[in-house]
């Protein structure tokens, strides 16, 4: 079985953000700043990679009657265990992210990878799913991120590009995360389509 | 493997398999963290209390003197300061702000720690009032006016965004009025020496003591009245 | 070879067109861009020339090079959002602000949805909503009217008659000085008796009815006439409340965009009503001190809704008893 596929796949044309459109909630709450959507992104991507595993290898032993309920008691541990990691090793990063953490349980995305891919296939596979489809939505995540920071302060990475009076605080806001998020989505998607011609 | 039938039993078993083996490992997980999470909390407020106080080594516990915490610094005995944590509603929610004063009640530097105000303009109280235009550091409150020159005040308001200053400012007074409380009316002239700040406290803390009785006196004349 | 045209009927044409309408709208804004010359001055001209060059060249631009297709911007809807984004800028704006300020209006709030008929909302409201929220404090610091003044961004500034009442503080000007426009606001909005002239030629030449500037203003007096009769220490009277802010420029010029407002009379009437009320509460109770462009722009949102419900009698439909 090809390993690449299921990755590259969930990096591009599967693109939970840009393509598919899950997620949509943490992607306009947490890119305020390039290095916030990218926390979020890893964490994601974390709990994505772990509970694809362990969903993939426990995927004989549980009824289905009762999977979502196990489903999510798995999820809900790992993003417990990022939220109190997070909480003890990194609190600045967790004073930005807190709220937000623990809806990684409620992520249409988590759930639904679970669902659709590791409950079919074996623990390699799930693993590179996951890791495909987290990558991608940390990249969405740090390129919102990216454009909203530079357009909302003049900064990336909290390094100064302009002076900051210049920047559009309007970017910074909820208002700013639909509107980049909307103009990302439409130069994706027409940059899949030219590729498809 | 063929997969497990969805009977009763296997779904029970399982579950409760699960739920135990999920609570096991947030309980290692817990006890591990549990450590850094407080310390990484106290930092945080040690963090904001060493900015705003000058160089001390000791540091009392909390006194809540008018509702707000007043932690007092001592430097090999002698009392340098205080630091206040005071409350006030902003224009979007609450405001926190970290005040701290030398012994003599001059505002030594402050540090806000919750505010909700609008950004870019009353979030700016975070450095505007350490700022070139409006600096209350090194200003006391018993012998400058803390409030907006708007209002006949010392201090410059935040360009567009007067009610947020006004909010900070009264915070400011409030975390004053709760220093002086808490040292006694004489913390101006001689609470240089740890011992007299000491006495001063107790003094403090047997006035609010004696206010006790006089609110509850009071509420009962009141209630005697309206019958 | 010719094609030959068949369109339903019918056939006579009013002499109505797109530039008509919009060359009408921008001769009923001149005695209010006057009295703005006349009290702000240099900046007022700097501010309103920039943002009609740069409106219609952004027009231009993305219509050439992103759509490819044929260029419209001499029919005076891009001119006109630029002399209506104007209009609702401090005469002290930097100029660069400006130009951003257009960009968001034609670029975003327009062409995105496909240009002229497609937006959603009025473009030059979401241009000077976009500017407050991303400047505020710019936004927010209007230059004191001073006749013939020659400064620009470095005018003498003070506060509006609505930020006054928010605030707590200053004395308000005379009923006369808010009615001429001797008062800090936006370049456009601060005369009511030429906006209230502006309206009036707009009726006369037919380009607007009475219905959604008439149940804006109506709604606010009553809404403010009742919360002043019940506590006049706290709330103002209405008459303060008619003749500041933005709400005569935007009852009469920016509420009642063709494109984005209802169709029928009836859906007129709400949507004015609806106007009122949001102004007043976000005036009395939000978070900013003015609220007409904000009200405007959320019933512009509720329009397609209005129209779905509040459609028009057919011709020869019997009226239900």
């Amino acid at each position: 079985m090809n390993y690449i596929k299921p990755f590259l796949n969930g990096l591009v044309k599967e693109n939970p953000t840009f393509v598919i459109m899950l997620g949509m909630c943490p992607t306009l709450a947490t890119t305020t700043s390039a290095l916030n959507g990218m926390g979020m992104g890893v964490a994601t991507m974390f709990v994505l990679i772990c509970s694809n595993v362990v969903i993939s290898l426990i995927k004989n032993i549980v009824p289905d009657k009762v999977r979502i309920p196990v489903y999510v008691v798995v999820i809900a541990t790992f993003v417990t265990i990022v939220d109190l990691v997070m909480q003890a090793y990194v609190p600045s990063l967790y004073a930005a992210l807190g709220l937000f953490i623990p809806l990684i349980v409620v992520n249409c995305i988590v759930l639904g990878r679970a669902e659709s891919f590791a409950a079919k296939n074996n623990a390699l596979a799930s693993m590179m799913d996951g890791a495909g489809i987290g990558l991608g939505f940390t990249c969405s995540l740090t390129i919102v991120g990216i454009v909203r920071e530079i357009l909302g302060t003049g900064k990336v990475f909290s390094f100064s590009l302009f002076p900051e009076e210049y920047g559009m605080l309007l970017f910074i806001l909820a208002p700013g995360a639909f509107i980049v998020l909307g103009y990302m989505m439409a130069l994706f998607n027409r940059f899949l389509k030219d590729r498809g011609k | 493997m063929k997969k497990l039938e969805s009977t009763f039993v296997n779904m029970t078993v399982v579950l409760t398999l699960f739920a135990l083996v999920a609570a096991g490992a947030l309980g290692a997980v817990y006890s591990v963290t549990e450590e850094p999470i407080a310390m990484a909390q106290v930092a945080k407020q040690q963090e904001a209390i060493k900015v705003v106080l000058p160089d001390f080594t000791e540091l009392s516990e909390a006194d809540t003197v008018n509702g707000l915490a007043v932690y007092k610094a001592y430097n090999g005995g002698s009392f340098v300061g205080a630091a206040v944590e005071s409350q006030e509603t902003g224009f979007n929610g609450p405001i926190r702000v970290m005040v701290g004063f030398d012994a003599d009640g001059t505002i030594v530097n402050y540090s806000v720690l919750e505010q909700k105000e609008t950004p870019g303009l009353g979030t700016k109280m975070v450095d505007w009032f350490k700022g070139e235009k409006a600096d209350i550091r090194g200003m006391n409150p018993a012998d400058a006016n803390i409030a907006v020159t708007k209002d006949g005040g010392d201090v410059d308001a935040i360009t567009a965004a007067t009610i947020s200053s006004r909010a900070f400012l009264r915070c400011v007074n409030a975390a004053y009025a709760a220093f002086s409380e808490a040292n006694g009316a004489a913390a101006k002239s001689d609470a240089v020496s740890g011992a007299t700040a000491q006495t001063d406290s107790q003094a403090a803390a047997q006035d609010t003591i004696n206010v006790e009785p006089i609110d509850s006196a009071a509420v009962n004349a009141a209630a005697q009245s309206e019958k | 070879m010719a094609t030959l045209i068949v369109s339903p009927s019918p056939h006579v044409h009013s002499g109505d067109s797109v530039s008509k309408n919009m060359y009408n709208v921008v001769i009923a804004l001149l005695p209010a861009y006057l009295v703005s010359l006349y009290f702000f001055g240099l900046g007022a001209l700097v501010v309103s020339l920039v943002s009609m060059v740069s409106c219609v060249l952004f027009e231009y631009l993305i219509q050439r090079f992103v759509f490819k297709g044929k260029t419209t911007v001499w029919n005076g809807s891009a001119l006109l959002t630029g002399m209506l984004l104007s209009f609702n800028l401090p005469s002290n704006l930097p100029w660069w602000m400006v130009v951003i300020g257009a960009f968001v209006a034609i670029g975003i709030g327009k062409m995105t949805f496909g240009g002229l008929g497609n937006n959603i909302f009025n473009p030059a409201l979401v241009g000077r909503v976009f500017l407050l929220v991303s400047f505020p404090a710019a936004m927010t610091t209007w230059p004191v009217p001073t006749p013939f003044s020659l400064h620009y961004t470095d005018a003498e500034t003070g506060a509006t008659v609505l930020a006054m009442l928010k605030g707590g503080f200053g004395e308000l000007p005379s009923h006369i000085d808010m009615m001429v426009g001797n008062m800090g606001g936006s370049l456009g909005e601060v005369s009511a008796v030429a906006l209230i002239i502006g309206g009036i030629y707009l009726m006369i030449r037919k380009v607007i009815t009475w219905h959604i500037p008439v149940s804006i203003l109506l709604t606010v007096a009553v809404f403010t006439g009742i919360l002043h009769a019940c506590n006049p220490a706290e709330f103002a009277s209405p008459l303060v409340h008619l003749l500041s802010g933005g709400l005569m420029l935007g009852a009469f010029f920016m509420a009642t965009d063709y494109v984005t407002s209802p169709m029928t009379h009836r859906g007129q009437l709400i949507f004015g009503f609806g106007i009122g009320v949001i102004t007043v509460v976000i005036r009395t109770w939000g978070a900013y001190p003015e609220g007409v462009s904000f009200a405007i722009l959320i019933m512009n949102a509720v329009t397609p809704l209005i129209n779905t419900y509040v459609k028009p009698r057919r011709f020869g439909e019997k009226v239900k008893k």
